[in-house]
């Protein structure tokens, strides 16, 4: 039923879609923990796809964050896609339009770092079917994951705590993007920032803490290099 | 906390979120031919944007700064937060990262 190359893609991402499946029940409880009704907590999974930039919306929704810093902080969290977009452009470009436009929506940092290796390698596979694959499994856990969350997240009391998932979350992929120390050093100051901020009008130990810390980080890798 | 948006401001979020992490994926896929690429300098930026966004949502959740040291540290979500950024830090696995920083969080309730 389906092309070899589409199967190689679904094998790739397998093990990475165990590392999905909390990430997208935690994205389903907070959104309906957050006042998200289940069809725009999956709505929201569906549209946007890109679980730290929804969970950071969810979040601050919670708070009721004004709407633009909603907005501004999930989108400053998918900045970094950018770059997946400009290093794989050159393989998408040999798609139709429509396909290109699939591969974009399901571009993200798994499908990224896992699609570049093998398109890297002039090995003959069917880049599209391949990539189809891999982000179309990425895509369907998520959406899955998502579904089961939000049926968990309506039976759950809020007594339990578990809105402290969330923050788990972002501290999970926060530790394995420290890789070296101009990214601690975003770290250390983005967070030193926002916590002295956190009372600020308008979420701005947020968004002064996200500024803050990057201005900081090239700061730090200059006097490195 | 629940919020007190209602069902319109929380579709537009969802759409205006969504048109604009669509465009920035497909941005130089789109755009392949006509420019180079990432300018150095952005990109430059971009690689810190993970680390000082996620520093500033997970450290106000966790840091709750009270009248002094000992009230900041002795506090249930800072010791579960630090026991969970030690697994974290150790296994790079998001499922015992949030089951041992949820079980510690109702570990410390239970104890302070």
């Amino acid at each position: 039923m389906f092309p070899d190359d589409f199967l190689a893609g679904v094998r790739t991402a397998l093990p990475s879609l165990f590392g999905l499946i909390p990430f997208g029940l935690v994205a389903g409880i907070a959104a309906v923990d957050a006042g998200l009704s289940p069809l725009q907590a999956i709505g929201l999974s569906f549209v946007v796809f890109a679980g730290a930039s929804q969970l950071a919306a969810v979040d601050l929704l919670s708070q009721d964050a004004s709407l633009a810093v909603v907005v501004v902080t999930a989108v400053v969290i998918n900045l970094r896609m950018a770059m997946y977009s400009a290093s794989i452009a050159p393989y998408f470009e040999a798609f139709r339009r429509r396909w290109s436009m699939a591969c974009s929506y399901l571009l993200t940092d798994v499908s990224y770092a896992l699609s570049i290796t093998e398109f890297a390698e002039e090995s003959g596979t069917d880049r599209r079917w391949y990539y189809l694959g891999l982000g179309g499994a990425i895509w369907a856990v998520w959406q899955l994951t998502t579904v089961v969350g939000v049926l968990l997240g309506t039976g759950i009391p809020e007594s339990w705590g578990v809105g402290f998932a969330v923050p788990l979350v972002f501290l999970t992929l926060l530790v394995s993007d420290v890789s070296d120390r101009p990214r601690l050093v975003a770290a250390l100051v983005g967070g030193t920032v926002a916590v002295v901020g956190a009372a600020w009008p308008l979420n701005l130990g947020l968004v002064g803490g996200a500024l803050a810390g990057i201005v900081a980080g090239v700061a730090a890798d200059g006097g490195d290099a | 906390m629940t919020t007190t948006y209602g069902p319109l401001a929380i579709w537009a979020v969802v759409l205006v979120v969504g048109v604009a992490t669509f465009a920035i994926r497909y941005s130089f896929v789109y755009l392949f031919g006509r420019i180079d690429g990432v300018p150095p300098r952005i990109e430059e930026a971009l690689r810190f944007v993970p680390a000082a966004v996620l520093a500033a949502l997970v450290a106000p959740a966790i840091v709750n700064p009270g009248p002094t040291l000992a009230a900041t540290v002795l506090d249930d979500r800072f010791l579960a937060g630090a026991v969970a950024a030690v697994v974290a830090w150790y296994t790079e696995n998001m499922f015992a990262t949030i089951a041992v920083g949820l079980l510690a969080l109702w570990a410390v309730g239970a104890t302070l």
